[in-house]
């Protein structure tokens, strides 16, 4: 529709300014990596991405997958084309092993090449996600000689991955699943059973498929306890590596979307014949623990495909904003149309998305770069800091950012009027695309019940009680300059609400439904109050940059974490009273009276 | 005298048995302000403020690749690359180094702000003539500056056959074989080797740097001269070099709004002869 734009100078500013991409280079781990290299590395792919992946975005959107008799399913000639690109770059396997063929980067890089890949084509982005998040398992968990029999090609992006847990009666609720593996004696087990939901679990782009299955053994505990992991791939793969038998694993169907139509939703059925072979992946019955491994990667992962679509949407209105004329803005000459964009309430619409933008890729990178210190830190001290930190931020990137890309891009759609209702401008696609995020990868309902459940609890609160008070400090700083005395103040009300909110839900956890019932609130609560801390962060960076050759971008930065401050995190004070408000009110109607 | 390059008719194309040897293949590239972010002009000195980041021209990123490809083509040799510019900026031969150009040699030196296109050719003609090439390749015209002469100049000053405007570039012994984009066409034309000829943009598809290709890039040599190194005096460069003044920049006229054409069920008609008047059909 129209053309993307990499925010490569924002991205250098979020990894070397905010999300300490620099201390990462000087641990071990990393070392072998510098910050030029990474930003060198950014703009080449950046330029990929725009060039051969963003103009796959509208075919994904209207030509979209499809399933065809046999189980065929059929990418947009326009993925495949862009794929065989992404394979030919090696950029999939950046952050990855350097022993199967990976860049080993830090994992915040890697980030930013999600960002640039998903901004373009969120539908298509999605099959390099899922390979991701299956590399990441094997790595983890696999033995050598699967590691070394798939991995290599799963780093090119030659052969895709897949990962399946959801059945029909399986879906949040992950320990039910009934799919069964027989083992037959030499290792492998003949797995029978139905998996939905699975991205990409069959399409046309690649020579073959890894699909990551969670079944039962015979005798296996119900519930999680007794759930393993086994590697179940499309095509067998002959002792030299080359591929033969056709697995007995089909796509019985696709799904059909309010948005990504390119990616393809898959029910797979496995062991209509003789069973699908597979291999257990780490022992028998860890399978649950094993999957959690990945989790922290694919929510953060989630969270970014939300900033990644806000920014698509936000580039897309701002174009048209700066071109539809309509109406004679304030001040200007009598008679003549002005851009739309310099009317007021555009301009709102506008600066909100913005400011969101910009706040929500501090928080997404700042955890990134937690997550990369919890591995890489230099001593043990700095690993667990990063690591419990990472854990807090993990719900409210994967959550926050996805609940505000669902605004932020129907904003979009706002600044477009009646032709952003109208597909032709495809604003209504980002938003629809933006949808799925608050839903799959643990709904934002489970998220928040993680973070009022798990995260909040963590040291009887003094994890979050560390951060606020850190952004206090960030205020005293903001009111000794005259132009953040106001955000300095709301920073310390918003800290105050959050601290209010918190202890609430502390000393009422043992009433399990009202601390539930103010968790979305919390989570939105807090998410905020850390978007404005991390914002009021970039405010003081900016601050001593103002001035210099960059200061036309620097000003950007600064005037966009003012409107933060001033102008959304306000809202929070709000916010606390749903809290506390315990859940009489959600409980008071029955069922039927919720009827009337 | 340049040698002359033959145009062929036709007929006359005959594929002789292709002796593969090793192919050195320099290419001329320029940094420039990215086209999306162009920054402004000077008002002193009338062009283009380039102390902005710069980028590998695309316009020469075919050249790069056409390069490329004769090399691979070959089986063994090297491409690499000159370039001039006012300061050390090198990302723009990053990129052609990541996709595969061997080595750079970068004339960089403050005292080049202002150098005409003859100049330029001069410059880079002297890093070019004691390297050995079969062949140097250019691009028709930078993306900034449009004097769409370097190529033909470099080709003077070496004493070399030039060819423009190629389509295709096949090595067949020590000639090539070059397709010329004509507006009719295009000529077939021989040439010995060595040669220079400059490509038109979207002959070749440039490659994207792979991630090997980028970390390659930054172990790879880049040399960089100052203008004494290759002989010229200070007066001889720059603007006191200069043998062109720009006298005036204009704006370029606004769109006028175009005619529509309702389609009454003889559109077609109206089409066509508009298409006629612009002699296009």
């Amino acid at each position: 529709m129209t053309s993307y734009v990499p925010p490569l100078r924002n991205l250098r500013f979020v990894l070397d300014e905010m999300a300490g991409l620099p201390d990462i280079l000087t641990t071990e781990m990393y070392n072998h990596v510098d910050t030029e290299t990474v930003h060198m590395v950014l703009e080449e792919v950046g330029r990929f991405m725009a060039e051969v992946v963003a103009p796959t975005n509208v075919d994904g959107d209207q030509i979209g997958s499809n399933w065809s008799e046999g189980g065929v399913v059929t990418t947009p000639d326009s993925f495949k084309a862009a794929y065989s690109k992404i394979v030919e770059s090696g950029y999939a396997a950046i952050p990855f092993d350097p022993d199967f063929g990976g860049g080993g980067f830090p994992w915040v890089t890697a980030l930013a090449i999600q960002e640039l890949l998903t901004s373009s084509d969120m539908a298509f982005s999605l099959c390099n996600l899922l390979t991701q998040g299956a590399i990441d398992a094997i790595i983890h968990h696999g033995e050598e000689e699967q590691k070394n029999t798939y991995l290599p090609k799963m780093l090119t992006g030659e052969w895709t991955g897949t990962m399946n847990l959801s059945e029909p009666q399986a879906g949040s609720d992950v320990g039910a699943v009934a799919t069964k593996a027989e083992p037959v004696g030499d290792g492998s087990y003949r797995i029978t059973g139905q998996k939905i939901w699975i991205t990409f679990g069959e399409h046309d782009m690649a020579d073959n498929i890894i699909h990551l299955v969670l079944a039962r053994t015979p005798g296996a505990a119900p519930g999680t306890r007794g759930i393993s992991m086994f590697l179940v791939p499309k095509f067998l793969v002959n002792s030299d590596g080359s591929l033969g038998d056709r697995n007995d694993v089909s796509c019985v169907s696709i799904e059909h979307k309010l948005g990504i139509h390119g990616s393809p939703t898959c029910v797979l059925a496995y062991g209509d014949n003789e069973g699908a072979l597979g291999w257990l992946v780490g022992d028998e019955f860890t399978g649950m623990r094993n999957m959690f491994t990945m989790m922290n990667n694919a929510r953060l992962s989630v969270g970014l495909q939300g900033v990644s679509v806000a920014e698509r949407a936000y580039q897309l209105s701002l174009g048209y904003a700066q071109e539809r004329l309509q109406g004679t803005a304030v001040g200007g000459e009598k008679g003549v149309q002005s851009p739309i964009i310099e009317h007021a309430d555009v301009r709102r619409l506008l600066m909100t998305q913005r400011s969101w933008i910009d706040a929500m890729r501090y928080l997404i990178y700042i955890n990134g770069g937690l997550l990369d210190l919890a591995n890489a830190g230099v001593d043990a001290a700095q690993r667990e800091s990063a690591r419990e930190r990472a854990s807090l931020l993990i719900p409210l990137s994967k959550s926050l950012c996805t609940d505000v890309a669902n605004e932020t891009t129907s904003l979009g759609v706002q600044v477009f009027g009646g032709m952003g209702y109208v597909e032709e401008t495809g604003a209504a696609q980002h938003m629809r695309d933006a949808r799925i995020g608050a839903i799959y990868e643990g709904t934002n309902g489970i998220q928040a019940a993680d973070l009022v459940g798990r995260k909040l609890p963590m040291r009887g609160g003094q994890v979050v009680e560390d951060l606020l008070s850190e952004f206090e400090d960030i205020a005293d700083e903001l009111r000794e300059d005259d132009r953040l005395v106001r955000f300095g103040d709301n920073l310390v009300e918003a800290c105050g609400a959050a601290r209010t909110a918190g202890r609430w839900l502390l000393d009422n956890g043992s009433d399990l439904n009202a601390a539930l019932a103010g968790s979305s609130p919390y989570l939105r609560l807090l998410g905020t109050v850390v978007c404005g801390g991390y914002s009021a962060k970039a405010a003081l960076v900016a601050q001593g940059n103002l001035e210099g050759s960059e200061g036309e971008f620097y000003g950007a930065r600064f005037v966009s974490a003012r409107y933060f401050g001033e102008q959304i995190l306000p809202q929070v004070v709000g916010l606390e009273k749903a809290v506390t408000a315990g859940s009489d009110q959600l409980f008071a109607l029955s069922a039927k009276q919720l009827a009337i | 005298m340049c040698r002359r390059a033959h145009v062929l008719g036709l007929d006359q194309v005959v594929k002789l048995s292709s002796t593969m040897h090793a192919m050195k293949v320099v290419v001329c590239v320029k940094q420039i302000p990215d086209p999306a972010d162009p920054g402004a002009l000077d008002p002193e000195t009338r062009t283009l403020k380039r102390d902005v980041k710069l980028i590998l021209d695309e316009s020469d990123s075919y050249g790069v690749e056409m390069a490329l490809q004769l090399v691979e083509a070959a089986g063994e040799g090297e491409v690499t690359l000159v370039s001039m510019a006012p300061n050390n900026e090198r990302s723009g031969l990053a990129t052609a180094l990541a996709m595969g150009a061997a080595s750079a040699t970068l004339v960089s030196d403050p005292a080049l702000v202002g150098t005409d296109a003859l100049t330029t050719a001069k410059i880079l003609a002297a890093t070019i003539k004691d390297q050995g090439a079969d062949l140097v390749i250019a691009g028709s015209e930078s993306s900034d500056g449009y004097t769409g002469t370097v190529p033909e100049q470099i080709a003077a000053v070496l004493d070399l056959p030039s060819v423009t405007a190629a389509k295709s570039v096949e090595v067949d012994g020590s000639n090539i074989l070059v397709k010329r984009q004509t507006d009719a066409g295009y000529d077939s034309i021989i040439c010995p080797m060595p040669a220079v000829i400059s490509v038109t943009a979207g002959v070749v598809e440039p490659r994207y740097p792979s991630f090997k290709g980028i970390m390659a890039a930054k172990s790879k040599p880049v040399e960089e001269k100052l203008a004494a190194d290759l002989g010229f005096e200070e007066d001889q460069v720059g603007w006191s070099g200069s043998g062109q003044e720009i006298v005036e920049v204009a704006e370029a006229p606004t769109r006028e709004a175009g005619d529509i054409i309702e389609d009454d069920g003889e559109a077609h008609v109206k089409i066509v002869e508009f298409l006629e008047s612009l002699k296009v059909i």
